[in-house]
């Protein structure tokens, strides 16, 4: 749509959180990261409240960002249904993976989650069961099969019952993470 | 004994002149007006005489104001201050008297004579209170309505005091004539049982009256869209239930606020309030003006000290009864202090009773001088006593922190939202934002509209949105938002013209005919506009769709991208607008690149050989080939 951005800028931070208002710890994690210079906040459910997601429009923000962050709740052991949906509509075959789909290659996925039980559920004898990364290996799949690098995930575990300091502290080491993922061609 | 309009000349000339300065010195309209009368009045340049008959005129300012305090007050919030007026009220009004009466004797007076005096001092100043009040913005809080509920039982204690004042009698009685003053009425002279039946005969006037035939009135009126006969038929409302009231004895101000409680549920409430507004402020101006002009100045003069000890004796002493009364009522020491220094001092109706007890031979008429001077004087430094009350107030507020703000449980009923215009549009977006917790309040001038949604329990007003003092008398100053879905396109754009230019904060949202519509309110300084058929024909567009085989997704999805480009194009087209060729040139253009971008999604969701999933036919193609490749291997 006739829009030039630069070639490359720095981190296109994707949220998706369907009652924002509500979620303590989302709201402290994204207000971190949302002063920070080189840093695009997308927030799903703002912009897509109808899932009608504009898939030009997207596509063309992850072209122009060298580092992807996803940033949600885990519901279900996946992400909430609108990234999913952004996912599916907007990572497409030739764009994103398969034949002519280089448009992510050598690029970074960053995932930050948050979750409602604690450390110790996340765990072979925990009432979870698994770890917390074979929750996320269909997201490290993601990024192998578009050729993208996949960094540490940022967990916050028990998001509901730390207290304001403690996420003010879980708030300060996002956001250290996040200037520390930064390209270095992007002034922060 | 000038002229009728040299004497008009007199009033409104002092008026125009000393108000403006004395809000201009922070002491507010109320001394500015009691200055202006004492200035004109027989005692200074003598240029008014103390007329009874523009007294009162000017006393049906009083009856208007608390016209206008009954609309705003429904029977509902009546009962809530249950409390406040009979326990404060009733506490206030005896504590008062009795501490008065008390000093009167130690100053050896007759114990009769000096419960008559406290009785008649007891009273406080409707008009100089609420005005006050007003112009502070306390009205609404916990000290408006603390200060209210004591101002309505007094106006009713002044009944009783009527009859008891009488038995105190110790002087030979005067004159009675026209000594009677507020006593006279048609029904003195009847037995006393017939006297209640006539009393409870008139407020059932008032109240079935109100109910079952001003209502009708109204809605004839209404429709016939005649703007001074509205107004005119208020003002008759108010006269007609103030001479009732007074005809069987009662105050005329009671009753005029007796006919506003039952009017305040009536669709009519802001229209009447708004109607009547201007008639109370320049009556009340009278009212203070004739109050000023009855300081008598010679009495100050060869009695300075005695009447000085008189004035600030009184509000001392009304002052720390009311204080220490709000404390025990529970009320924090700050809101306590507010109403003890509202309160103050003396009241119109000392003028009344005090004339009263002379011809009755209770007060003797050099006392009752005296009094008269001290109550005046006690009215005119209200805002005076005001003022320094704040300024304590802030002082100590700097110095302590206030820990404890004052929880007032006054609900006051302010609108989030103003809807103006309730037909078809409003009411969809006025039930979405009610079923949400939003408190709004409706405008609208098609009665016959108002009585349907009526009829169906909605609140709604009457009156032409388009203009600003019913806006305001509606709350839109405080309101957060207007939506304005008027049935008329070129009053939609006045409408948000006009309230933009009053309020630059308010966020405005209008309903537009069309495209060009729109950009007209968004020119006008609408912050968000929407087309009226927009939404409605996109649905049944879908509707459309779905009906003619597509999955309900898909057509809600081809329904969604058709808005996002045509909003779009409305965004990119608008600095065009005004602009006509430009205009039709660039629009031309965007359709033309939007039924590609509609044809481009369209391709991309037809649906595949697989029945229409997310993944596009390069996939499906990719996987057959390589499924072929891994069998050939």
């Amino acid at each position: 749509m006739g829009r030039s951005p630069p070639a490359t800028s720095g981190v296109l931070l994707v949220l998706a959180h369907p009652a924002l208002e509500r979620s303590r710890a989302n709201r402290a994690l994204a207000k971190a990261a949302k002063g920070l210079a080189g840093v695009t906040l997308l927030d799903l459910y703002e912009a897509y409240p109808d899932f009608a997601i504009d898939i030009e429009a997207e596509q063309a923000a992850l072209r122009t960002h060298d580092v992807i962050a996803l940033q949600f709740p885990l519901y279900w052991y996946s992400t909430p249904a609108l990234m999913k949906e952004w996912l599916d509509l907007v990572w497409l075959h030739g764009f994103a993976y398969g034949e002519g789909g280089t448009a992510l290659q050598g690029k970074r996925l960053f995932v930050a989650c948050t979750t409602g039980a604690s450390a110790k559920a996340y765990h072979a004898q925990g009432y979870n069961r698994f770890a917390m990364d074979d929750f996320l290996r269909p997201l490290e799949q993601t990024a192998h099969l578009c050729g993208m690098v996949w960094e540490t995930p940022f967990v916050v575990h028990g998001a509901a019952v730390k207290d304001d300091a403690a996420l003010k502290a879980e708030a300060e080491r996002y956001r250290a993470r996040l200037v520390s993922l930064m390209p270095a061609e992007v002034e922060v | 004994m000038q002229s009728f309009l040299t004497q008009t000349l007199f009033y409104l000339g002092a008026a125009v002149i000393s108000v403006p300065i004395a809000k201009r010195l922070g002491l507010g309209s109320v001394l500015g007006y009691l200055i202006a009368g004492v200035i004109i009045g027989p005692h200074a340049l003598s240029l008014i005489g103390a007329e009874a008959d523009v007294m009162q005129f000017a006393e049906f300012g009083v009856v208007i104001l608390l016209f206008l305090i009954g609309l705003e007050v429904q029977p509902s919030t009546l009962w809530d201050m249950r409390k406040a007026i009979f326990g404060f009220g009733g506490a206030q009004v005896v504590a008062t008297s009795v501490a008065i009466a008390g000093v009167a004797v130690l100053l050896g007076l007759p114990w009769q004579t000096a419960l008559a005096v406290g009785m008649v001092l007891a009273m406080s100043s409707t008009a100089i209170v609420l005005q006050t009040l007003d112009e502070k913005g306390l009205r609404q809080g916990p000290v408006g309505r603390a200060a209210f509920g004591i101002l309505l039982l007094q106006d009713l204690a002044v009944i009783p005091m009527f009859a008891l004042l009488p038995f105190l009698a110790t002087i030979a009685p005067e004159a009675h004539g026209e000594a009677a003053g507020h006593g006279a009425s048609l029904v003195s002279h009847l037995p006393i049982w017939a006297q209640g039946l006539s009393v409870l005969a008139a407020v059932g006037a008032v109240v079935g009256g109100g109910r079952y035939l001003v209502r009708p009135l109204f809605r004839f009126i209404a429709k016939a869209r005649l703007r001074e006969i509205f107004t005119a038929s208020a003002l008759l409302i108010v006269v007609g239930v103030a001479s009732l009231m007074q005809t069987v004895g009662l105050s005329p101000a009671l009753g005029a606020f007796l006919a506003g409680v039952v009017l305040a549920e009536s669709e009519f409430r802001r229209e009447l309030e708004t109607d009547i507004e201007p008639f109370r402020g320049l009556l009340l101006g009278l009212f203070f003006i004739t109050v000023g002009a009855g300081v008598d100045l010679p009495l100050i003069v060869r009695q300075p000290l005695t009447l000085a000890g008189v004035v600030i004796g009184l509000m001392v002493l009304k002052f720390l009864v009311m204080l220490g009364l709000a404390r025990l009522f529970g009320a924090p020491l700050r809101g306590a202090a507010a109403v003890a220094t509202a309160l103050a001092q003396g009241g119109e109706f000392a003028f009344v009773l005090l004339t009263f007890t002379v011809g009755a031979g209770v007060v003797g008429a050099p006392l009752a001088a005296l009094l008269t001077a001290a109550v005046a004087i006690s009215m005119a430094l209200t805002p005076l006593a005001m003022i320094l009350y704040e300024r304590a107030a802030d002082a100590l507020d700097a110095a302590i922190p206030d820990v404890t703000p004052e929880t007032g449980d006054f609900d006051e009923g302010e609108p989030d939202i103003i809807i103006a215009g309730f037909g078809r549009f409003g009411q969809i977006t006025g039930r979405l934002l009610t079923a949400n917790g939003f408190r709004s309040t409706v405008l609208d001038s098609d009665i016959e509209q108002i009585d349907l949604l009526r009829r169906f329990g909605r609140r709604v007003h009457y009156g032409d949105a388009t203009r600003m003092d019913l806006l305001r008398a509606a709350g839109i100053e405080r309101a957060r938002m207007l939506i304005v879905a008027l049935d008329d396109r070129e009053k939609t754009v006045e409408l948000v013209e006009t309230a933009r230019k009053a309020f630059p904060d308010l966020v405005i949202l209008a309903r537009a005919w069309d495209r060009r519509h729109a950009y007209d309110l968004l020119a006008n300084g609408a912050d968000a506009v929407e087309r009226e058929t927009f939404e409605s024909a996109l649905s049944l567009g879908e509707t459309a769709l779905r009906k003619l085989g597509f999955r309900a997704h898909r057509a809600h999805r081809a329904a969604s991208f058709f808005r996002r480009h045509d909003r779009r194009t409305f965004e990119e087209l608008r600095p065009m607008w005004g602009q006509e060729e430009a205009y039709i040139l660039a629009s031309r253009d965007a359709a033309k690149t939007m039924d590609r971008l509609l044809a481009a999604d369209l391709s991309r969701m037809r649906p595949g050989d697989s029945g229409g999933s997310w993944d596009t036919a390069s996939l499906e193609q990719e996987l057959r080939e390589r499924a072929e490749r891994e069998g050939a291997d």
